[in-house]
């Protein structure tokens, strides 16, 4: 590997050992030679395997469900609904106090989106317990449903979670987070150009190749050890332990083996079901999804849609930046209101413009709940932002990587945010690039530097 | 459901166990013999986790019937190292650190392995289509690739 040492070379430490240097990964032996413990090859004798009944209705009043049929199937050892879940209703982020609490861990007189959990069947095989989970019989009043953004914020539009009253997220600050910074109608007064552009994407699935799931085993004395792909260890550990009530000292969690996540396993989904089910029969239990789940029940990457408005003066400057964003979350909150407001931090984009006013939205819809997935809430802003870049370069003129050299943040700069720019390196990776992609920009370019001394 | 008696050689032991008609080898091999180097990505054929090697052959394990494979000898991941030295394909996925989450790993060196043992000197084009039916989703094709052409490269200075 190439370091480059003329950058910042009055500032860099050259006696570090570590970096650049390469060492084995800790678990690799393992993977190579198939001894790795995932989740799923833990086995325990009189393992029970949970299957979950889930709504086939977008958004439906529950008029009552029926679970004799089911009962009575072979194999089968138990069956849970809402009652039986000793804090049904919950949000991830309670834990650092953001609520409220707004989905249900197994749906209670109402679902919101189709897939959401409704009854959870325990059984001696898998198979027993998906045949007796199609043997649930749940009566629905099919309501209307909202699945577009801009509909569900229209007056009138059906409500989709009660829990927040509208069908948009309120923040402290208000109905969206907001970011103010200069008169950025003063700004694009004074602009020679505006460029105003819609951007939207559709959610992705992270698809990992080991799916979502946990297996729990009683351990005597009302504890439990729970081996789990979850990433998110202590979320889910104490959000368990709100759902289900029980002290953490209870519950044993043993995870950091993941195979693949990309932010898919983040959510607290199976831990606290699985270790109710466990709880109530004394048995272990098995809750894995299967693929089909993994792709239609596990939370993609949130819809957006991206309204930016910029004014742009001749020599290439950016003089005023006006967002608003969208982001889709879905039935649930889970971890979008998070994602918009990432949104709301990330659109002046890494460069210096004096006026900045930035709405964004976290949008309740009858669709699947979004949440994590690598770097969500800025990716989309990055593609929306760069796209903008580049018609805007367009417009004027003007070279798109001159032009991001015009406007690239330097040490010293103010940000939208009221936090001067620290550490910036942005100038130099964009000579780099110039150079690896063989793009030349004119000489001034390559003589600056993101480093002010002094600043 | 009918139980159904299978005998087959796993990593070089014999092995035989009554299981449940319908069963498949991935499950049999996972939950009752009890190697779980095979790895349940998909259980529809797509994903390649499973792989193992059926009499020379590489095979979705999901998709096939444990009771089919009377009388046969299959390879796993976990076989393939012998008294504690890795195998060449196992040595080179470390050196060139192709393995992330690990999931997908025992199914590519299986794959890996049906490549070499058929071809010993495969072009990278020949590599790509054989790990063509297995998915990794941390985007570590390309060590993968240079895994399997190190392990090549290894073993042709074997038999040199």
């Amino acid at each position: 590997m190439e370091l480059r040492k003329n950058y910042f070379a009055d500032v860099r430490k050259d006696d570090l050992h570590e970096v650049g240097q390469p060492r084995p990964r800790s678990d690799s032996p393992g993977h190579v030679t198939g001894k790795t413990a995932f989740f799923a090859d833990r086995n325990f004798p009189g393992m029970l395997h949970l299957k979950m009944v889930r709504s086939p209705h977008h958004h439906a009043r529950i008029r009552s469900i029926d679970t004799s049929e089911a009962e009575k199937h072979p194999g089968v050892v138990k069956v849970l609904t809402a009652k039986d879940v000793p804090h049904n209703v919950y949000t991830i982020l309670i834990l650092i106090q953001i609520g409220p609490e707004d989905e249900t861990v197994l749906a209670d007189g109402k679902v919101r989106w189709k897939g959401e959990a409704v009854v959870a069947v325990l059984a001696e095989t898998e198979r027993a317990a998906q045949e007796a989970a199609a043997k649930v019989k749940v009566d629905y009043e099919v309501l209307p449903a909202v699945f577009d953004m801009e509909e569900a914020l229209k007056p009138g539009a059906p409500l989709v979670n009660e829990y927040h009253g509208q069908n948009y997220y309120l923040y402290d600050s208000g109905e969206c987070r907001k970011v103010r910074f200069g008169d950025v109608e003063a700004g694009f007064a004074g602009a020679d150009h505006i460029l105003e552009q819609s951007y939207q994407s559709s959610p992705i699935e992270h698809a990992p190749t080991e799916t979502t799931g946990c297996v729990v085993a009683p351990e005597g004395n009302d504890r439990f050890t729970c081996y789990t792909n979850t990433q998110a260890m202590f979320f889910t550990l104490d959000n368990t332990s709100i759902i289900l009530q029980m002290p953490g000292s209870k519950l044993h969690f043993v995870g950091g083996t993941v195979g693949g996540g990309f932010g898919g396993k983040v959510d607290v989904i199976v831990e606290p079901i699985a270790i109710l089910g466990a709880k109530l029969t004394g048995r272990p239990v098995s809750f894995i999804y299967s693929r089909e789940e993994e792709m239609q029940i596990s939370s993609p990457r949130a819809a957006e849609k991206v309204v930016i408005k910029d004014g742009v003066m001749k020599d290439g400057r950016i003089v005023a930046r006006k967002v608003t964003g969208y982001t889709d979350a879905g039935a649930y909150s889970r971890h979008s209101p998070y994602g918009a407001q990432k949104g709301a931090g990330h659109y002046p984009g890494p460069y210096t413009i004096p006026n900045v006013w930035i709405d964004t939205y976290c949008v309740y819809t009858n669709r699947t709940p979004s949440s994590a997935m690598r770097g969500f809430g800025v990716t989309i802003s990055d593609f929306a932002l760069e796209v903008q870049m580049d018609k805007l370069a367009r417009l004027i003129g003007m070279d798109p990587l001159e032009f991001r050299f015009i406007n690239a943040y330097r040490d010293g700069d103010m940000k939208a945010h009221r936090q001067p720019t620290e550490g910036a390196a942005l100038i130099e990776c964009m000579q780099e690039a110039s150079r690896a992609a063989n793009w030349p920009v004119a000489e001034k370019y390559m003589a600056m530097s993101s480093y002010k001394k002094g600043a | 459901m009918a139980k159904v008696p299978v005998q087959f050689t796993l990593n070089g032991s014999e092995k035989a166990e009554f299981i449940d008609s319908g069963t498949t080898l991935l499950n049999a091999l996972r939950d009752k013999i009890g190697d779980t180097s095979p790895k349940g990505g998909c259980h529809q054929g797509t994903c390649g986790a499973c792989s193992v090697i059926i009499d020379g052959e590489l095979r979705l394990s999901c998709l096939t019937l444990a009771e089919t494979c009377n009388g046969t000898t299959i390879t796993t991941t976990s076989g393939l190292s012998e008294s504690g030295v890795l195998h060449p394909l196992q040595r080179a996925f470390l050196d060139t650190f192709a393995t992330q989450c690990g999931f997908c790993t025992p199914g590519m060196i299986m794959a890996a392995k049906v490549l070499l043992d058929h071809t010993p000197n495969p072009s990278r084009d020949e590599v790509v289509e054989a790990l063509s039916g297995n998915i990794c989703r941390c985007t570590g094709y390309e060590p993968i690739i240079q895994a399997v052409l190190l392990a090549a490269r290894a073993n042709s200075q074997n038999a040199a």
